[in-house]
């Protein structure tokens, strides 16, 4: 792979893209060499195309001069995925932002890959109708984005991932071919599932230029809960009890303590301060009457699981503000130290409550700071271990306090990802999660479409002696 | 080459940035750019790399984003690492300046000078180069300047055309006082602004009887000017702390209950005070003394409750939430609450109602380009609500939105919030009862 680019290659990028959409100087290198995780590199160059030629036309480019790509969105991601490794070409794609069709019929919508998820939800909602996928991130990540990493967020509880909403999508090969995969059909089921390799591949295979979402009816009516717990074990029964008795809300949050006082610090939301952990639910539904005895049932079961005070948000502004707080908890977790090493396991619900047990016990026996979040009624909890990154011996009592973490929700049955993907943070454990064979057919598939290896290259595949969470180096440290 | 004492950025500041993206569609010339290094997470990192030593100071591209960037802290008022973005640009803006002063080309350098180091410092020079500009306004002297190249010259074409309408009379503060009406609730004393007082003084004089009908006994008190907004905001900190010096001891010991300013970008530096002085024992007390008591004349006015002897105003408005008011100072119900008070009025939202509209202190002139697509996208996004009136509550906006409305051939006023309710209290007949029409958002 080139470690460096051409004079007459940035021509060429700038033939394709225009002057002013080739960046090359220190500044623009400095601000592309980062997303929402604490590592810092330099991409050789950052081009904005404008559409699928384009991106077409780069792609031919960096084959031929044998260019690593790294494409790019919003770079909000929290693993890794859009820091360009070993020299690439930042590939950004947030110019293409355009929302191409709603279509009311067949409900869906046809997007460019650098609309941000509320821009969609917003103009969907509008039309009376839905999309659920919502990451914490959703007013600054792009459907591209998300798509590549295949974003989760509160509501896929009820709903679902971002996969279960990508009904088409069109594609850029490492080559620069073009192909389509899906269309508006709802059912779909000729040759291998496409759309399912390609939502998730964290731009490992290709650059995703254009999206076509299912999307549903907006439900009429909503509610949102808050349940208080003396002791966090309690918050994980009740989740448990409430799944097991055939309830399906839109959202089961868990936040401990650790992670309200955060929250409390950066916009006073009126959280209880004295609780050890809440639980957040939202139900919505179409009938009112429904939605009255889903709620009367979570709340009979909070309390018989040890649920101190029941909450309920009285007005949509509520309501509102209590969603807000949970959004944004990653980042005020940075009002306790400076670096955190943000987790996000995804675990059978049925271990709830061990795993949670099992990381306060890591926490304590490594002497690190835990806090536990996360959308609970799926499984997918975020430990996000609070540190320093410039002490060197707390550091290594962070390293074995995520690997003991790791370790645990594959051993509760869990997998190291529910929504933030591989990228650089985690790859090295890929191999104890998915084991040789499976680990051995990705490889193949990525073979396969990239036999150069240009495709964000260092990305979700182990590399012996290779860089890791904690040994690449960030400028941060 | 790095940052050097004094006002070096805070590193406990830029070391909370998590990179989590959130201010990225809040920044207007992200918005406008789409690049990271025109965003607020980009620029963090560039003066973070700075301090590090990983960037030279007098880069061309660290020179052009501290110049690029309005200061308007829309990423801060999101930011949940709670990052003080505006405690980081304006010593590093102060670094760029010290640092490039002497390679700016001559004309930047004299209007700096003469803006900054006199004007802005000088009640006094200011009232004369305003009672000359009100001359030459009257007798059409703008033309001739015009059309002997004169502003040519001088680079100042552009500015021209956004120079505020001088006011008739000036609103010189001189211990004036004007008595509660009504039972009397609390005295307040009040900033006149600098470029408020000259240009606005129909507004000073609003704001006197709003405050004074809502049970305010009003002093104007002698002695103050202009806050060091315009100076602090183009790299200037030190002559912004002799400015700010002048205030605080103008105000202190007055036993006024709270100090009231109605022009929002004053109101927020007036508000900060305290932060500019962290490193002067001697200051550090008294700054944030002032500061705890100072309150934008709509957060007053929500805070204390207004008389409810208002007349009906049968206009749709739309509101323009100044930076310096939603950001900085994180106020945007107040205002919308007092204007809703008003029989007949009818608030239409307009969208992006809290982008920048690029007027942003002297941004006009360091930035025209930016300044004028942010204009430009401020005024479609009134034409889509078709407002007879524009509503705002600091005197750049104003003349900002005015001169891009004049542009766009478009019939459409611009008030201040304390105006709208000055002409409802005008408008009032005891006779007639009118309950408020109820505020609409219909975008």
């Amino acid at each position: 792979m080139r470690t460096d680019v051409s004079p007459n290659v940035l021509d060429e990028l700038r033939e394709i893209a225009g002057d002013s959409h080739v960046l090359t100087a220190d500044e623009d290198l400095l601000t592309y060499g980062f997303d929402g995780t604490w590592y810092d590199q330099r991409p050789l160059a950052v081009v904005l195309p404008a559409n699928t030629a384009e991106v077409s036309a780069i792609h031919k480019l960096a084959t031929r001069e044998r260019l690593a790509i790294t494409p790019r969105a919003l770079g909000s991601g929290l693993s890794g995925g859009a820091v360009p490794l070993s020299g690439s070409l930042i590939l950004s794609i947030v110019r293409m932002n355009a929302i191409l069709e709603i279509d009311e019929t067949n409900h869906v919508a046809v997007v460019q890959p650098g609309v941000i998820n509320a821009d969609l939800q917003s103009a969907v909602e509008a039309r009376g109708l839905f999309y659920p996928p919502d990451p914490s991130s959703y007013k600054q990540s792009a459907i591209g984005g998300n798509v590549a990493e295949n974003a989760g967020g509160a509501r896929c509880l009820k709903y679902g991932v971002t996969s279960n909403y990508v009904q088409a999508l069109e594609i850029v090969l490492p080559d620069g071919a073009v192909f389509r995969t899906g269309g508006k059909m709802v059912k779909n089921v000729t040759g291998y599932d496409l759309r399912a390799l390609f939502t998730g591949s964290e731009g490992t295979l290709g650059t995703i230029t254009e999206i076509t979402l299912r999307l549903i009816p907006k439900p009429k009516f909503s509610r949102t809960a808050m349940a208080t717990f003396a002791k966090i074990d309690d918050a994980a029964r009740t989740v448990t009890a409430v799944m097991a008795a055939g309830l399906i809300p839109t959202s089961i949050e868990l936040l401990d303590n650790l992670t309200m006082q955060c929250l409390e610090e950066f916009s006073p939301a009126g959280l209880p301060l004295e609780a050890d952990a809440i639980l957040l639910f939202a139900v919505d539904g179409d009938h009112e009457a429904a939605l009255d005895a889903e709620s009367a049932e979570i709340e009979r079961i909070a309390r018989a699981n040890g649920a101190g005070e029941i909450r309920v948000a009285h007005s949509q502004a509520d309501s509102d503000r209590l969603w807000a707080a949970r959004r944004v908890i990653a980042p005020a977790l940075a009002r306790k130290r400076p670096h955190r090493l943000g987790e996000d396991i995804s675990i059978p619900r049925s271990a709830i409550p061990e795993m949670i047990a099992r990381v306060r016990t890591i926490a304590a026996r490594n002497n690190v700071i835990i806090p536990v979040f996360g959308h609970a009624g799926d499984g997918n909890l975020h430990p996000n271990i609070l540190c320093d990154r410039r002490d060197a011996e707390e550091m290594k009592r962070v390293r074995e306090a995520a690997r003991e973490i790791f370790e645990t929700a594959v051993d509760l049955g869990g997998t190291l990802s529910g929504e933030h993907g591989i990228g650089l943070l985690k790859k090295q454990f890929m191999e104890m999660d998915v084991g040789p064979e499976a680990l051995r057919v990705m490889r193949a598939i990525k073979n396969a479409l990239d036999p150069l290896g240009i495709m964000n290259p260092g990305k979700i595949f182990p590399d012996p002696g290779g860089v890791d969470a904690f040994t690449l180096p960030g400028v941060t440290s | 080459m790095s940052f050097t004492a004094p006002d070096i950025p805070p590193a406990d500041v830029f070391n909370r940035c998590v990179r989590c993206g959130l201010c990225l569609p809040t920044c207007p010339t992200y918005v406008e750019t789409l690049v990271e290094t025109s965003g607020p997470r980009g620029r963090i990192a560039l003066i973070k790399a700075v301090a590090e030593g990983r960037l030279n100071l007098t880069s061309p591209g660290f020179v052009h984003q501290m110049s690029e960037c309005l200061d308007c802290r829309a990423c801060e008022a999101v930011c949940p690492s709670g990052v003080e973005y505006g405690r980081l640009l304006e010593p590093a803006r102060t670094q760029v300046q010290r640092a490039t002063a002497a390679r700016q080309p001559w004309h930047v350098r004299t209007l700096r000078w003469f803006l900054l180091d006199r004007v802005f410092s000088s009640m006094a020079l200011l009232r004369f180069v305003a009672t000359l500009l009100r001359l030459s306004q009257k007798l059409g002297l703008q033309s001739l300047a015009r059309a002997t190249g004169l502003l040519r010259v001088l680079h100042l074409e552009d500015s021209e055309k956004l120079a505020p309408r001088i006011s008739d009379r000036f609103f010189v503060p001189r211990d004036q006082r004007w008595s509660a009406e009504g039972k009397r609730k609390a005295t307040v004393f009040m900033h006149a602004g600098c470029v408020m007082h000259v240009a606005f003084a129909n507004v000073d004089e609003a704001t006197v009887r709003v405050l004074q009908k809502a049970g305010c006994d009003v002093v104007a008190p002698s002695g103050q000017g202009c806050c060091g907004a315009i100076n602090i905001h183009a790299g200037e900190m030190e002559r912004g702390r002799q400015l700010a010096k002048r205030n605080i001891t103008a105000f202190e010991g007055s036993g006024a209950d709270v100090y009231i300013i109605n022009a929002a970008g004053c109101g927020s530096t007036l508000k900060e005070y305290g932060n500019l002085f962290e490193d002067d024992p001697e200051w550090a007390q008294r700054a944030a003394a002032f500061s705890a008591q100072v309150r934008d004349v709509t957060e007053w006015l929500d805070e204390v409750g207004i008389s409810p002897d208002l007349g009906a105003i049968e206009r749709t408005i739309t509101y323009q939430d100044p930076c310096h008011l939603v950001h900085a100072q994180r106020i945007a119900g107040a205002p919308r609450r007092l204007l809703a008070k008003i029989p007949g009025l009818r608030l239409r939202e307009m969208p992006e109602s809290s982008l920048c509209c690029g007027s942003a202190g002297i941004y006009n002139l360091t930035q025209p380009e930016m300044a004028e697509r942010l204009q430009k996208r401020k005024v479609a996004n009134i034409m889509r609500v078709t407002p007879e009136i524009v509503v705002t509550a600091n005197p750049g906006c104003a003349m900002q939105m005015a001169a891009g409305l004049r542009e766009a051939g478009a019939e459409i006023s611009i008030k201040h919030v304390v105006e709208m309710l000055d002409e409802a209290y005008a408008a009032y007949s005891p006779s007639i009862r009118l309950e408020p029409a109820s505020a609409s958002s219909s975008v």
